[in-house]
């Protein structure tokens, strides 16, 4: 039996077999003919005894886009929930004075040290055409910190922060920092930025959520229960398809109250975005519950008397989970673009609310544009989003359903 | 195949109705009307309306029926061909619509022609040239031109040619002849300015439309009829044009239904950043200034159109598939 | 025409004892990423003229990539890294009077104009799925007049004449009706029927059938192998017949090739296999077949273990982990080499090796038996 450690310990095992080969001859002898195909049967022994979701997984994390989008996207999420966090003063502060400064990038060094300062600004009017000339005075700096201090807020309504992604390094002074720049009114492009992330980002999931469950109801039941029903919700499905989307939706947020405050018109929005999303959803999930009505398994979990609803949600569902995870991640960029465009047209979001569409409305005049190009920042984020959202699906996809392609 | 088109076409004033209905009840739904908010405005200038101009304009428009009325009268003045009269411009919406309507079917019928002729070309190179350089590049472009919304997309190319060249790239015409009669020098006018837009509205659907013809053109490009069709020593390009390429063309031609009436709906946007006389800038300003009547007129020409394109992509998809052609005879 | 002369031709009139086809030691390799796939390791046979050649195997052994590496039709990524395949080939294609010359193919560009001309036109295939070999939106006639006119200098009407003829030469009831159908139109057994139609319409003198039958029911099998047998009869085709089925192979073949993980294993005459089969594996594979002898209720032997994955193919000789046989320290040591053992009967294993089978024969202990019933 001594020989049987060192067979383990040396996969080799050229030795051992050879002392072991008068004893069992010729089935020792096999044994290690087999080694070979071994190393094979315990790569496909890990995959088999792997869960679904750690598949999923391998196959996504070979995708290099998709991983680098997933760390953008997480990025965005986390501006989401502490926007203050990032934000370097009151994104609503209006200063007409202060109009149109451009960008001001941090300097890292000072004089040979590691010492962040932002130059300060110098605004001259142009006697003749009015505009506010802004110059950049590298001589007068403001010393930035990181991680500093200032205003207190409150973490996810958890408890009270004051920490500061940037802040200024002096408290005293009023903080003058513009990272992004400035728009008309003077308000900080940076920190409207971090509250228009969470206002944009969120509507796009919100109603992707909002999509999803309808989609896996209406999809659900029109698939399992079939008949007079599905043709019902299939009907509804075409009608909705064919509708021309930009102009009902304009419409419909056009029928929107004036008076109704930025909460009010923020689920609104969600739900008339959500409104035509389930529809793709529910046809997928409808094809796959039909599909799926045919497997064994379904009939085998209907003969051991498993419940209807156990047999759906236990069942059927985790066939497609990924799926769904991946159509949804897809469908959020389409209603982030929607809510950009609805809010861009004034017809969306309205000020005060912050969002992307929100801020880009100040960028719809070529000239404004032209003297501060940095109003365009929101839409370079907008479409940041949108590939990192795209990229994601595209990866869960592919990694959900290798066959597809 | 009759009988299904015949289908198709009994739907057509289903859904027009439904629609009808649709539209009417959201130009509706907004608070007031705009005879309030015109009666408002004219308050805050100082003038005001006589009590008798008010009943004969409510009259006139027939504000001062119930909604159903309302709608009938809508409906039946519709189906005469009378799209009503704007209460903001104070003439017939026909009038208002009409060239803008031709320049809005114009511009998406040149940003679908664009698409169509980049994206399967372009698609098929890159199938068949898959994971070269060029490919790649591809790929890089098609993510971006799905990721840039069309709006941003025009934002972005008026600033540079403003910032770099001084140049306004706005509008479908120049101004000398914004205003002129059909003449051949304004349709040449024309052809030197839809460029752009075309572009710009084509950009995403193009995208979108290479990615879907190089999915479709890999699968079929491992089928076993490439195998049988080398061994009968056809050569690589007559076998992948005639059957690859074929086959994968026509799933994309169901995409027709929703494309069209998303380049006519698309448009929308672009048109008022780029302010392009079509018909989607009127829509918007309609709506903001609650001209209802116009605002309905327009959206169904929008709902009609979104419902020819769909007809026109399931007679194309029957009529090219003999699969589908013969089982729904 | 003035017959061109390359440097690859040899125009002579004395080709009569020449094989129609001749492989030899071919070698096709798939880069992948992961590595090398040696699908194809060194594959010899020939076609004599008139002959069938049956080519046995499990599947994933190779079979279908030589005829794929014959006719030079191979995917991207796999590539032909030795080897000559040699055809006798006719001056003017499909002509049956027309002079010959020997072309080595492996010396062609694959997709050269002298390589596509003799792909339908002297070597033409009969794939394995008849359905997914036609294109779902072109008719069958279409597509086998594209072929007529492909290869012969022919008007678009004589090319539908020559379709419906061969239509009605493979049994195919009203050939000018059936010639606009589809192919999902056609039963499975006109659909096979229809293939070899194609197949036939430029009259090539070697057909290589790839599992022509293993999509389609038996009673319909037994008809189109009786067809296939009848027209290869009359025309004096050359058939390669791949097939994974023995019984099959002793239906149609006149020479036998056993193939395993991309080597022949043992080849000779039909009657040499089946009568006196050499290679272990060969005769572990005419266990496994039922016959009528056999008692009923008695499980069929089967061969142990499964054909090893391409990417971790066994050192030495590749059947070895699976063989009866096995000698250690010889079999999994190096690779052995075809010998003859009889008059064209030919075997690829250690126990039959003339030069060291003399030290071999010392050292042999044989396993027991692992045939494991099912």
């Amino acid at each position: 039996m001594d020989n049987i450690e060192p067979k383990i310990l040396q996969p080799e095992g050229v030795a051992p077999l050879e002392k072991a080969e008068p004893e069992i001859e010729a089935t020792a002898a096999r044994a290690e003919t087999f080694e070979e195909p071994l190393t094979t049967t315990q790569e496909e022994e890990r995959i088999s005894i792997a869960s679904n979701w750690t598949l999923v997984w391998w196959r996504f994390r070979k995708n290099v886009l998709a991983v680098i989008s997933t760390v953008v996207l997480i990025f965005l999420a986390t501006v989401v929930l502490l926007p203050d966090f990032f934000a370097t003063m009151s994104p609503e502060k209006t200063n007409a004075r202060l109009a149109f400064i451009p960008v001001q990038s941090i300097h890292w060094l000072d004089e040979g040290q590691l010492k962040p300062w932002v130059p300060s600004v110098e605004g001259k009017r142009d006697p003749v055409t009015l505009k506010m000339l802004w110059t950049t005075d590298e001589t007068q700096k403001t010393y930035v910190k990181f991680f500093g201090s200032s205003w207190s807020y409150s973490v996810l309504g958890l408890f009270e922060s004051n920490i500061h992604l940037v802040s200024g390094a002096d408290q005293t002074q009023e903080n003058q920092i513009f990272l992004l720049g400035t728009d008309r009114l003077g308000r900080d492009q940076w920190s409207r930025l971090a509250f228009a992330t969470r206002i944009s980002m969120t509507i796009g999931m919100i109603s992707v959520i909002v999509s999803v469950v309808l989609g896996l109801l209406l999809g659900g039941i029109s698939g399992y229960f079939g008949g007079w029903i599905d043709n019902i919700i299939q009907r509804l499905i075409e009608l909705l398809q064919s509708l021309p989307t930009i102009p009902i939706w304009l419409a419909l947020t056009a029928a929107l109250p004036r008076t109704w405050s930025p909460e009010k018109v923020f689920f609104a929005i969600t739900i008339i975005l959500a409104l035509r999303g389930w529809t793709t959803l529910a046809r997928e999930v409808r094809g796959r519950f039909l599909s799926l009505r045919e497997e064994d398994f379904v009939l085998a979990a209907e003969l051991s008397g498993a419940s209807q609803a156990r047999i759906i949600l236990k069942h059927m569902i985790p066939t497609f989970t990924s799926h769904i995870i991946a159509t949804s991640t897809l469908a959020i960029p389409v209603m982030i673009v929607t809510e950009t465009s609805l809010s861009f047209l004034g017809l969306g979001m309205r000020p005060p609310a912050i969002s992307w569409g929100v801020m880009l409305q100040e960028a719809q005049n070529i000239q404004t544009l032209a003297l501060a190009p940095w109003l365009l920042t929101p839409g370079l984020i907008v479409i940041v989003a949108v590939l990192a959202f795209n990229l994601v699906g595209d990866g869960l996809r592919d990694a959900a359903d290798p066959y597809s392609h | 195949m009759l009988r299904y088109i015949l289908q198709r076409l009994i739907l057509i004033p289903i859904l027009l109705i439904i629609f009808s209905i649709m539209v009417f009840a959201l130009v509706q739904a907004p608070p007031g009307d705009f005879l309030t908010s015109y009666i408002a405005t004219l308050a805050s200038t100082g003038s005001s309306l006589n009590q008798e101009t008010i009943v004969m304009l409510e009259h006139q428009f027939g504000l001062d029926q119930p909604v159903h009325i309302q709608y009938i009268r809508w409906m039946q003045n519709l189906l005469r061909g009378d799209l009503g009269l704007s209460l903001e411009y104070q003439l017939p919406n026909a009038e208002l619509i009409g060239d803008r309507l031709g320049l809005t079917l114009v511009l998406a019928l040149f940003a679908f022609v664009f698409t169509w002729a980049m994206a399967i070309p372009i698609g098929i190179y890159s199938a068949t040239h898959r994971n070269t350089i060029l490919d790649y590049l591809v790929t890089v472009v098609n993510y971006t031109g799905v990721a840039i919304p069309n709006f941003m997309l025009a934002l972005i190319l008026m600033w540079f040619a403003y910032s770099q060249f001084g140049l306004s790239i706005t509008g479908l015409f120049s101004r000398d002849f914004e205003q002129a009669p059909w003449s051949i020098a304004k349709v040449i006018d024309l052809l030197k300015h839809i460029w752009l837009p075309m572009i710009v509205i084509g950009l995403a659907g193009t995208a979108r439309l290479t990615r879907v013809m190089r999915a479709n053109l890999l699968d079929e490009l491992n089928k076993p009829y490439m195998v049988s069709g080398r061994a009968r020593g056809l050569s690589e390009w007559q076998l992948v044009m005639k059957y690859p390429v074929r086959l994968s063309i026509n799933p994309l031609v169901s995409t027709i239904g929703w494309y069209l009436p998303e380049l006519f709906s698309g448009s929308l946007i672009v048109a008022t950043v780029m302010n392009l006389q079509n018909i989607g800038p009127l829509l918007l300003r309609s709506l903001i200034n609650q001209d209802m009547y116009l605002a309905g007129a327009i959206l169904m020409i929008y709902c009609f159109l979104a419902i020819i394109g769909t007809l026109i992509s399931d007679i194309l998809l029957v009529w090219l598939d003999p699969r589908i052609r013969m089982e729904k005879v | 025409m003035v017959t061109q002369v390359h440097p690859l031709i040899k125009p002579t009139n004395d080709l009569a004892n020449e094989p129609l086809l001749k492989v030899e030691d071919l070698k096709a390799y798939f880069f992948m990423d992961e590595g090398i796939v040696r699908a194809v390791d060194g594959v010899s046979f020939d076609v004599m003229p008139g002959k069938v050649v049956g080519i046995v195997g499990e599947s994933g052994c190779g079979k279908s990539v030589t005829m794929k590496a014959i006719l030079q039709i191979l995917e991207s990524g796999a590539k032909i890294v030795n080897g000559k395949v040699t055809l006798r080939s006719r001056v003017h294609h499909g002509d049956p009077n027309s002079a010959e010359e020997l072309i080595e193919l492996t010396h062609l560009h694959p997709n050269s104009r002298q390589m596509r001309r003799i792909r339908g036109a002297e070597i033409a295939l009969i794939p394995q799925e008849p359905m997914a070999a036609f294109s779902p939106v072109h008719t069958v006639g279409n597509q086998i007049m594209e072929t007529i006119l492909l290869h012969q200098d022919v008007s678009k009407k004589e090319a539908r004449q020559i379709a419906v003829d061969v239509f009605r030469a493979v049994g195919i009831s009203m050939p000018e009706q059936r010639i606009d159908s589809y192919s999902w139109q056609l039963s499975g057994g006109l659909r096979q029927r229809a293939i070899i139609a194609m197949a036939l319409s430029c009259n090539p003198r070697l057909l290589i059938a790839d599992e022509p039958t293993t999509a389609i029911d038996v009673t319909t099998q037994a008809q189109i192998l009786k067809l296939l047998r009848k027209l290869q009869e009359e025309r004096q085709t050359s058939i390669i017949f791949i097939t994974h089925d023995l019984g099959v192979i002793a239906q149609m073949a006149d020479e036998v090739v056993v193939m395993y993980l991309g080597m022949v294993m043992e080849k000779g005459s039909a009657m040499k296999i089946f009568k006196d089969a050499q290679h272990p594996y060969t005769q572990a594979l005419l266990r496994s077949i039922p016959s009528v002898q056999s008692h009923s209720r008695v499980k069929l032997p089967t061969i142990a273990g499964s054909i090893a994955h391409p990417f971790n193919r066994p050192k030495g000789c590749p059947f070895h982990p699976r063989c009866t046989h096995f000698m250690r320290g010889v079999c999994d040591a190096a690779q052995p080499h075809l010998v003859e053992v009889d008059e064209d009967h030919f075997v690829n294993c250690f126990l039959y090796s003339e030069a060291d089978g003399a030290k071999l024969m010392d050292k042999i202990e044989t396993a027991p038996p692992v045939e494991k019933s099912l």
